[in-house]
């Protein structure tokens, strides 16, 4: 029916899986930036200044509502006007950390409003400074109701990667296009690049399922 | 250059491709729509072999990136012979990608219509069919359509990855005008601030307008 030629593929598929590595490390790097910035940003909006939680809401929902692969390229373009030179690298992990840290902080803001006030008030008759209280005793019972959307968007982050290659991020994407423009074969590239995301997101997302029930009962939570 | 020169110069090709990208949209969503559709349904099927074709479809949209469907679709597809033009191939990737994620959607609703309109409706003897399209739909859109609403955003921002096949929408032309005048923070700028606008002034308010709507047809304002 079609010349699927496995010669070729097992030529091309060392260089594949090489570039897979990138794409786990931006989706790895990338993921870290969001979930940190994400909580600054959720935390941002519980201020007692009422204009900095509506300056950090309109922006989540600015970031929220333009595609990623236009603010990849707005990050990377917009600097050298200015004179900063960004490496690919390193505005491609500028624009999807900030992409991801927008989902991530309104994770945190239900996982947040889901702590009941009791424990507000405990913190208060204790006596507890107000970082004394997040760290020991709201954010550790913020974050189990938080797992299952962190781990829906580490899949997504995952996901969104080849948005990188419009700026030669050499990830796993930009290596297929590069080698079809190569060999002007496009069938056995594309296709392995499809079965290699489904082979990491379809056990990624499964594991991220499990872990967050073994979560919920270590906790007591079930 | 002024930002106002800017725009007397490029606005026509901006708001060319803006048109272009709200044509996508339009024509992706009703795609997504039927497909979600068709495919939720097929998944709450008792026939095994159709719940077995929805899981798949479902699960290799949602676990592989719209990038990489978009170029599989544009460039892999014409050699098993379906050769589509690439803003067909554009909005048939959206779509169907978001699709998938609206299948989710459409199931979950359908599971949270309550459980004694189901008997009712068979208690009153209506058909398989007459049951879902009466009864049971007509409430599931009504649980649904703030899922939908998000989707419809995602949608829009997935439509700007047909740029990258060279699908003249508001992304592809403020790339080439880039390319051209290096006003990155204009052109890229102008983009995200229209990409927001629709986002957020006309898609949002519709969904809003939708759902008011719905409830006053079910009896629910």
């Amino acid at each position: 029916m079609f010349d699927w030629r496995w010669d070729f593929t097992w030529d091309i598929l060392p260089r594949l899986i090489a570039a897979t590595g990138n794409t786990l490390l931006a989706a790895g790097l990338g993921y870290a930036i969001a979930v940190v910035l994400g909580l600054a940003l959720a935390l941002a909006q519980r201020t007692p200044s009422r204009a900095l939680t509506l300056v950090v809401r309109e922006a989540i929902e600015f970031i929220r509502s333009t595609p990623l692969v236009l603010q990849i390229f707005f990050v990377f373009y917009v600097g050298p006007q200015f004179g900063l030179r960004l490496s690919p690298w390193t505005a491609g992990m500028i624009a999807i950390g900030l992409h991801y840290a927008a989902y991530l902080s309104e994770v945190y803001r239900g996982g947040l409003d889901s702590v009941p006030k009791g424990q507000w008030e405990a913190a208060t008759s204790l006596n507890l400074s107000t970082s004394r209280t997040y760290f020991r005793v709201i954010l550790p019972q913020a974050l189990p109701p938080s797992l299952a959307g962190m781990g829906n968007y580490l899949v997504g982050i995952f996901k969104d990667t080849p948005m990188l290659s419009v700026i030669g991020v050499a990830e796993l994407m930009h290596t297929a296009n590069a080698i079809g423009s190569e060999t002007y074969r496009f069938l056995e590239p594309f296709t392995l690049v499809g079965i290699i995301f489904l082979a990491l997101s379809l056990p990624t997302a499964a594991g991220i399922r499990l872990f967050e029930a073994w979560v919920r009962r270590k906790l007591g939570m079930v | 250059m002024s930002y106002l020169e800017f725009l007397g110069q490029y606005g026509d090709r901006i708001l060319s491709g803006t048109l272009v990208t709200v044509l996508l949209t339009v024509l992706s969503s009703v795609l997504a729509i039927a497909i979600a559709l068709v495919t939720g349904l097929m998944r709450l099927s008792p026939n095994a072999v159709l719940r077995g074709i929805a899981t798949v479809y479902i699960e290799i949209f949602r676990g592989t990136s719209l990038l990489v469907q978009l170029y599989w679709i544009f460039y892999v597809l014409p050699l098993f012979g379906v050769t589509l033009e690439k803003f067909t191939a554009g909005f048939v990737a959206v779509g169907m990608n978001l699709g998938a994620y609206g299948a989710e959607l459409v199931r979950g609703a359908i599971l949270s219509v309550p459980r004694g309109q189901w008997e009712a409706a068979l208690a009153l003897n209506m058909t398989p069919a007459r049951r879902m399209i009466r009864v049971i739909l007509p409430q599931a859109v009504l649980i649904m359509l703030p899922g939908w609403g998000n989707l419809l955003i995602e949608l829009l921002k997935g439509t700007a990855l047909v740029a990258l096949i060279a699908v003249a929408d508001l992304m592809f032309q403020v790339k080439q005008i880039n390319g051209t005048t290096f006003l990155s923070a204009e052109t890229f700028g102008t983009a995200l601030i229209i990409y927001y606008v629709i986002a957020r002034f006309m898609i949002t308010p519709f969904m809003r307008w939708l759902e008011r709507a719905m409830q006053r047809k079910l009896g629910r304002a």
